[in-house]
Order: structure tokens, then sequence, then C-alpha cells
């Protein structure tokens, strides 16, 4: 099954994808960023600082998706010793780590006008912070170690203590008192966001999910092209 | 209206900070992994232009070196 997934057959799709994909990016962002702006209601206590809703949600829920698979690729990779997920794993990375940045910063910013502070060590903002320092400990590690076992274990080693992170990051507002507050949307119980704030939000998530595929791109091909130019030196 | 949009009743400077901010790591994001690609496909390019025909016909069986060297587009 794997085989179908080889660098050297799927490199003619990835090569050709990203032009598609940034242009496809650029209509539902610019679709995304009207509805979030300009046509969304602001919110009966929050006012128009609900705005900022529409980049820090999604951005949280990108990074904490890209990690999520990230492990997974990993320990897949690691007992089928299938390199190919190791290097998808890598070209996923800086994306996730830049919308773990955005949903911090943001988070930050709006947090200045609801709870009148910038910063908080709340639960759920600690917690993305260690997300955070997880994904820059996994780019460091492609870029200090350079045997290829080597660096394929301690990137699992660190995916694996970080995805414990991740239900906390979920259920920190459930299980502590914080600032922060709980889900909004939920798939298996009532939403209590209203649709005309939903569907602003998932528009924004299609065009955040958009960006980092084409991240993905364009990082996993010059990763390609990488080994390729060892593969030139060796001939 | 413009007004409206960029005051936001005193909340402008939270809004519009927090978006500019994403969109101009989103650019940057993007412009870094594209300089990588492009002096990465650079590289490729000129070290297969040192090879003599007949490795640079050996190295053209693999079609991902033909792909490369066919794809132009700057992403």
């Amino acid at each position: 099954m794997f085989k179908y997934l080889e660098p050297n057959k799927i490199f003619s799709i990835t090569s050709k994808a990203p032009k598609y994909v940034l242009s496809l990016f650029i209509i539902v962002l610019s679709i995304g960023l009207s509805e979030a702006l300009i046509f969304s209601p602001q919110d009966y206590k929050q006012g128009d600082a609900v705005r900022i809703m529409y980049v820090h949600v999604p951005a949280a829920w990108i990074s904490l998706g890209i990690f999520s698979l990230i492990t997974f690729l990993s320990i897949f990779g690691y007992i089928f010793k299938v390199q190919n997920f190791f290097l998808i794993s890598k070209s996923l990375a800086p994306s996730g780590f830049v919308f773990n940045i955005i949903a911090l910063v943001t988070g930050s910013i709006w947090g200045k006008p609801t709870w009148g502070t910038w910063w908080a060590w709340d639960a759920r903002i600690t917690s993305m912070l260690i997300l955070a320092l997880f994904y820059a400990m996994y780019i460091l590690a492609w870029r200090i170690f350079e045997d290829k076992d080597k660096v394929n274990k301690v990137t699992l080693i660190i995916t694996i203590l970080g995805i414990i992170n991740v239900p906390i990051i979920k259920y920190s507002v459930d299980w502590w008192n914080t600032l922060h507050q709980p889900a909004s949307i939920n798939i298996l119980t009532k939403t209590s966001i209203d649709i005309s704030m939903l569907f602003p939000l998932m528009i924004m998530t299609a065009a955040f999910a958009l960006f980092s595929l084409l991240i993905f791109l364009m990082k996993y091909n010059t990763e390609l092209i990488k080994i390729k130019n060892k593969g030139l030196d060796r001939l | 209206m413009i007004n409206e949009i960029l005051y936001m009743n005193g909340y402008g400077l939270y809004v519009w900070s927090a978006f500019i901010f994403t969109l101009v790591s989103f650019a940057s994001l993007y412009f870094v992994v594209q300089a990588h690609y492009v002096k990465e496909r650079n590289k490729f390019i000129a070290k297969f232009g040192t090879l003599n025909s007949e490795r640079a016909a050996f190295a053209k069986l693999q079609g991902i070196n033909k792909e490369i060297l066919s794809n132009t587009s700057n992403i």
C-alpha cells in the first residue's frame, strides 16, 4: 500500500499542485476575510473584539491537528519503516509552528480588551505555549541531527512526549478554572455559536487549512529536491 | 462605513493588529519556504549541468529528476 506514496511516484503531482492550491487559498481567504471583518455580526458581550476569533480559533485548531498528524505519521513511519512518513512530518512542522505562534499572539491581543491583560499563566495558554516549545524542539532536531536513524528516533520521542500535551490543551478549560472560555463548538453535543458566526469561522478554517497544505507541498518538494541533490553527488 | 470598519467601536486596533499579524506571518512563511525551494532547485540544475552525457542520461531515467528539471515555476 505504501509503495503508492513513494516520493518518485507522487512528485509529478506535488510539484504541480501548489499553484492550484495557492489560487484556491486566495479565493477562500478573500471570502473569509470579508465575512470575518465586514459581514459577520458583533457579539452581544464582546462587541467587535469577537472578530479576532476568526483568526485565533482556526490557527489553534490547525496547529493542534498538524501536531497530532505529525505524531501519527512518525509512529507509523517508525513501525513500518516508511521514511517518506518522516519526510511528510518534517514538511508539515513549519506551518504547524507558525499557526501555533499565530494562536498565541492573536490570543494575547484578544485577551487585552476582553480580560484586561495581554497574558495570563492560565492552563490553556500555558499548554499552548508548551506545544510551541515541542514544535520548536521538533524543527531544531531536524537541523541538529544529520544521521537519518538518529533524527527519526529523536523526533519520534519529541512527538510522543508532545502529544501528551494535546488532550491537556483540549480539556484544560474543563479540568481547571481558567480565564479562557470553554469550547463553543462541539461535534458530539450542541454547538453554542450562532450560524452567522460559525459560517465565517468555517470559511477561515478552510483558508488556513489550504495555506498549511500549500506550505506543506512547497516544503515537501524542497525536501525531495534536497534528497535528489545528494543522489547526484553519488553518481 | 469605512470608518466603522476601521474603528470597530474602539476595538479596531486589536482586531486589525491580529489580522495583520496573521497575514504577515503567512506572507513571511510563504516567501521563506519559496526561497528555500528555488535555492535547492537551482542547486540541482547547476549540479545536473556538470554531469557528463552518460551520467546525465542515467540520472534522467528517474522520472523525478526529469520533473525537477522541467518544473520552472517558483512554487
